[in-house]
């Protein structure tokens, strides 16, 4: 937390009470008061906060110590520019009554007050659409609420058939639909997914099309929705780790450090030299990864299959170093609160170097291919355009918001691990189309491939867990030969790492945007509540934007483009 | 050398059972359908990719349309949201056809024991092959694929598969 955010904050609002949380200013204000606090936080120009990452509820029933009421509902904005972040929490008296929306400042309060909705129950006055949004149309109550059995699972036996959401979006876009018959046209309504090739997972892109032309879409997700959040809630913080894996699973082991940084942010653990350049270098290469099948995948959808077998089989290479290293190909589970899991393998520094220059080839023919290629060009160039304004106004981080042109990175603008002694550079996107997206990912695979280079030059020797027996395991010497040894590696088996009583969000630049860690503790050594605030959540929620307008096939290759993920999506 | 029939019908000729040739046919044609939803659908990538290369044992031609597709391989967690199209999808594959459940997830739930998880999806609909793994190797995929194989060469081309079967959407 820079100071002089909460001195402003604090000058801002003096009748607020203000406090820090990790890096985070908090306001808590009353309903009443709400609105007008996240109007002046919006468009206050010495405030300005442009982005609203996340909107969140929490439910105090089962928590140890009174509040105010059982409900409350939480706002994280950030200043993108000034690197100042702000969470403002409300109490909810009534959740039927609830609070007002704040979809008339930010874009991306839509889908994040129906989240709250869907799970929590809580109603946002004026929101335009308030309806569940992960949990099926025949679900009964809110599973996140902690008087609802994790286990009752309801079935669904039908799907919705959206219609009357698909006619209210056209009635918005100024689409007639007596005008339209009387010029003998017809509005066809197609449907991709939620089993469709294209949909790279399972989402559900409804359109309603004049010829090819997309006249209106609305999507809906929540088809891998699992319970990530209420099973976190019933594990301790250690075992949360094999869930993360299996939020963006293309790049797995970036969740699992995201999730133990933010974790450590509030133990106020500082992890070993040795652990942050792991930390470094495998998050990089993870997102390489990440950009490699996302690339390759959308190039597929654009017919150039012989991109996929040049990026893809690269990856596929380096699933040798990954398993070697983690025991793992896909879902490494490898860091630990308070470092990493084990040490490098003898002599990986080789076969990085390998992986690397192959990396480098697959990429450098990939872009031989595309670079000079006619038909890429017309197909994605200008095409689903998304402005920087409407971008922030969506939630939009990662290399999405940066193909717009914003040039915001979380490695930049709030480094973490010594980013910001590592020589790179951010690449930035003018105009925000389908090209510049692909465009960026290409070369933020060479500048990753950059820092990864640095840091193995950097990396110094030594432990890579701490050595505090209350966080991290003792050696396997000392739970044999001595009592403390084996209690405390019992009680961190059983009980987990305590973690002391409070609330804080932490976020990393993972490759898909800002991922962030939303956490109510209780005191104990399981997270009370654990948000996870998602990138290509509010990514797809301005989908929409991008594709309204545009050709049906234009919306299959930009959904590839702004890379969904499923798990991460629905968690 | 031909004996008995075949040696009147000259030597162009052979005799065979129908199960044997039309089941020869079937195992090594099969038209897999990717119900891919999680991380195993990105293992199956790699099974489909240059180095495993599933098109060994006939089965690249991956379909995305039940109708031209009679293997179902369903990779990843299915919801309760996502049940009723799973269902669907299946029922509009032609007979004969096979179905996977790769990964713990499809098999039992897996890791996700709670509100939203269909705790294995042969609650839903009938399953030949189970893979084990979270998320499986692409290896194991090749291994249900031999498994199907097997199963394909030992069924009878007049017998119905799974006719009683009945599910929780049934």
């Amino acid at each position: 937390m820079n100071t002089t955010a909460l001195e402003l904050l604090q000058a801002a609002f003096p009748d607020v009470p203000c406090t820090a949380s990790v890096d985070a200013a908090v306001l808590t204000v009353q309903p009443a008061q709400l609105e007008t606090t996240l109007s002046r936080l919006k468009n206050d120009p010495t405030l300005n906060f442009g982005l609203l990452l996340d909107v969140t509820a929490v439910d105090y029933l089962d928590y140890p110590v009174q509040q105010e009421a059982r409900f409350s509902v939480v706002y994280t904005l950030r200043n993108w520019e000034k690197n100042m972040l702000v969470q403002v929490r409300t109490p909810v008296a009534d959740p039927e009554i609830g609070v007002p929306s704040a979809t008339k400042f930010w874009d991306s309060a839509n889908w994040g007050e129906r989240e709250a909705y869907d799970q929590y129950g809580i109603h946002f006055q004026g929101h335009p659409d308030l309806r569940r949004i992960l949990n099926h149309w025949q679900f009964q109550g809110h599973p996140l609420r902690k008087d609802y059995p994790i286990e009752q699972g309801q079935i669904c036996y039908e799907s919705d058939m959206l219609e009357k959401e698909i006619k209210a979006r056209l009635a918005q876009k100024g689409v007639d639909q007596t005008l339209m018959e009387d010029i003998n046209t017809e509005i066809m309504y197609l449907n991709l997914g939620p089993s469709h090739p294209a949909t790279h997972g399972a989402i559900r892109i409804l359109t309603a099309l004049d010829g090819e032309t997309i006249l209106a879409n609305i999507n809906e997700i929540g088809y891998l929705h699992r319970g990530f959040e209420k099973t976190a809630e019933n594990r301790t913080y250690n075992q949360v780790i094999p869930l993360t894996d299996r939020l963006n699973y293309c790049s797995a082991l970036m969740n699992n450090i995201a999730y133990a940084k933010a974790v450590e942010s509030w133990l106020g653990i500082d992890i070993t030299e040795r652990a942050k350049f792991m930390r470094v270098i495998l998050s990089e290469f993870f997102r390489v990864q990440d950009h490699l099948v996302c690339i390759a995948a959308n190039l597929v959808d654009m017919g150039g299959l012989t991109n996929y077998w040049y990026l893809y089989n690269e990856k596929e290479a380096s699933y040798d170093l990954i398993s070697r290293l983690t025991g793992a190909r896909l879902t490494s589970s490898f860091t630990r609160i308070g470092g990493m899991y084990r040490d490098f393998y003898e002599g990986w520094e080789a076969d990085m170097e390998n992986h690397l220059r192959a990396i480098e080839k697959g990429v450098n023919d990939s872009l031989k291919l595309v670079l000079k290629n006619r038909i890429v060009h017309d197909r994605t160039q200008n095409v689903c355009v998304m402005p920087a304004e409407k971008a922030l106004s969506y939630g939009y981080t990662g290399p999405c918001l940066r193909a717009s042109g914003v040039p915001f990175d979380l490695r930049k603008d709030n480094p973490y691990y010594y980013y910001d002694t590592f020589d790179f550079t951010i690449p930035l996107g003018s105009k925000g189309d389908i090209y510049d997206r692909v465009m960026i990912r290409y070369e933020e695979i060479f500048q990753s491939i950059s820092i990864i280079r640095q840091a193995m030059k950097r990396i110094p020797k030594g432990p890579v867990t701490i050595s505090n027996n209350n966080v991290t395991l003792p050696p396997k010497a000392e739970v044999y030969k001595n009592i403390e040894g084996l209690a405390s590696h019992f009680k961190l088996v059983f009980e987990g790492v305590r973690v002391p009583a409070g609330e804080w969000y932490d976020s990393f630049e993972a490759a898909n945007g800002e991922l962030g860690f939303y956490f109510v503790s209780d005191g104990s050594g399981r997270p009370y509540k654990c948000k996870v605030r998602p990138p290509c959540f509010y990514m797809m929620g301005g989908f929409h934007e991008m594709v309204e307008g545009e050709m049906i096939a234009d919306a299959v290759i930009n959904l590839g483009s702004i890379n969904i993920i499923g798990g991460e999506l629905d968690r | 050398m031909a004996l008995g029939l075949e040696a009147s019908l000259g030597d162009t000729v052979l005799t065979t059972k129908l199960d044997a040739v039309i089941n020869w046919g079937r195992e090594y044609s099969l038209w897999p359908f990717v119900f891919g939803t999680a991380c195993c659908a990105i293992e199956f990538m790699s099974a489909a990719a240059s180095q495993l290369d599933i098109s060994r044992w006939g089965a690249e031609v991956v379909r995305f349309s039940p109708r031209q597709a009679d293997l179902l391989l369903v990779c990843g967690t299915i919801s309760y949201k996502q049940a009723p199209i799973l269902k669907q999808i299946y029922e509009q594959m032609p007979e004969p056809k096979w179905v996977v459940a790769m990964g713990a997830c499809a098999s039992s739930g897996g890791i996700y024991d709670n509100y939203c998880t269909v705790q294995g999806i042969d609650t839903i609909i009938p399953v030949d092959v189970y893979i084990s793994g979270c998320p499986p190797r692409p290896e194991a995929v090749l291994d249900a694929l031999m498994k199907i194989q097997d199963q394909i060469r030992g069924e009878s081309v007049l017998n119905d598969r799974h006719k009683d079967f009945k599910g929780i959407l049934d």
